[in-house]
């Protein structure tokens, strides 16, 4: 009882800080490569900085780079964010499901920004209902690691040698594997998906070089995604317990 | 096209996918179709991503291709994001001094 009511003053938001500190030091090193794409492609530090302040999200900011690197159009550029980025809406529903009575519409519209991969991982983890408080030190101990590192990594990129920046290319690469590569591993729809889509951007990349990067991404995952959804659609049961195998 | 103009057609739409069913949606979706096609987005849009252009990413065919080995190898065994992200950079790095 009387812990509870200590937690309720506000420690909310200092467990979210400590259980964000693991995505913020990952966002840190990421967005350090991050940062060294964007300069290389030809954007600016204070713009780069803009981007990761504003987006908050790997993949979406990466292709975005390629687009703004390639002179995309704005409407490929709202296309190509659209794609990659519609898992969030799929993570906001769920999480959506899991909010505390204090979560009123203003504390909604804020704590939105805030939904990445990381933070949907560790909100919806926890156990009980998330308070805001608590959802917003996730977001803000990640979001400082997400913008320092974007920051550090366009600023100090230019002065490391181009052996480490071309290496640390690989860095957000390496996290899309990282990501895609264990579910693959354990279910055979994913690892259909996964191999559909690379087969059919390598195809892109090789025979219809004049499809834009943004628009290769677009095309070869939702064919992927309606070709693995069709042939192995998803049990009920599957949807909670992501480790039971096929 | 400016920088800016960019930049905030990015930051909307991705504010926008979060925002509108996190404060407005209150149904549950109950199409299998829609729910297996949501639920292998995220995996093809990363797949699509990073095969082909991980091996453009460091500007050296065997530096790209040892840093993806080692990236795949190492989360193949579940170890954690951050490990395998560096681990793959490191690698390449290493390599480096060979090609």
């Amino acid at each position: 009882m009387e812990k509870e009511k200590k937690r309720n003053k506000g420690s909310d938001f200092v467990q979210g800080l400590f259980d964000g500190i693991p995505i913020g030091l990952g966002y840190l090193s990421v967005s350090f490569g991050f940062g060294i794409m964007a300069v290389g492609a030809g954007i600016s530090v204070f713009e780069a900085f803009m981007i990761s302040l504003t987006n908050l999200t790997s993949a979406g900011q990466a292709q975005g780079v390629s687009v703004i690197a390639a002179g995309g159009t704005l409407f490929e550029m709202a296309l190509v964010q659209f794609i990659i980025n519609i898992r969030y809406a799929l993570m906001a529903l769920s999480l959506s499901q899991k909010l505390d009575d204090r979560f009123t519409l203003p504390h909604r519209l804020l704590a939105a920004y805030g939904i990445t991969d990381e933070i949907f991982a560790v909100c919806s983890t926890k156990e009980g209902n998330i308070r805001p408080k608590y959802m917003y030190g996730v977001i803000l101990i990640s979001t400082m690691g997400w913008v320092s590192g974007t920051f550090l990594g366009a600023a100090a990129g230019e002065l490391l040698p181009s052996s480490v920046t071309s290496a640390l290319g690989l860095v957000l690469y390496g996290m899309f594997l990282a990501i895609i590569v264990p579910p693959a591993r354990k279910h055979f729809g994913i690892l259909f998906t996964v191999l559909c889509a690379a087969m059919l951007s390598v195809i892109c990349k090789f025979f219809l070089p004049f499809l834009s990067g943004g628009f290769t991404v677009i095309i070869c995952s939702v064919i992927a995604a309606v070709a693995g959804a069709l042939i192995f659609p998803r049990k009920e049961k599957d949807e909670e317990g992501e480790e039971a195998d096929e | 096209m400016t920088m800016a103009a960019y930049i905030i057609v990015m930051a909307g739409m991705t504010y926008l996918i979060r925002m509108l069913p996190f404060a407005f949606f209150r149904k549950k979706i109950k199409s299998e179709f829609i729910k297996s096609l949501l639920y292998y987005v995220p995996y093809a849009v990363l797949s699509a991503m990073t095969i082909p252009a991980v091996f453009y990413s460091t500007g050296s065919f065997p530096t790209a291709i040892a840093g993806t080995v080692a990236a795949l190898v190492l989360a193949y065994f579940d170890l954690p994001l951050i490990v395998v992200a560096l681990a793959a950079s490191l690698t390449a790095f290493i390599t480096g001094f060979f090609f």
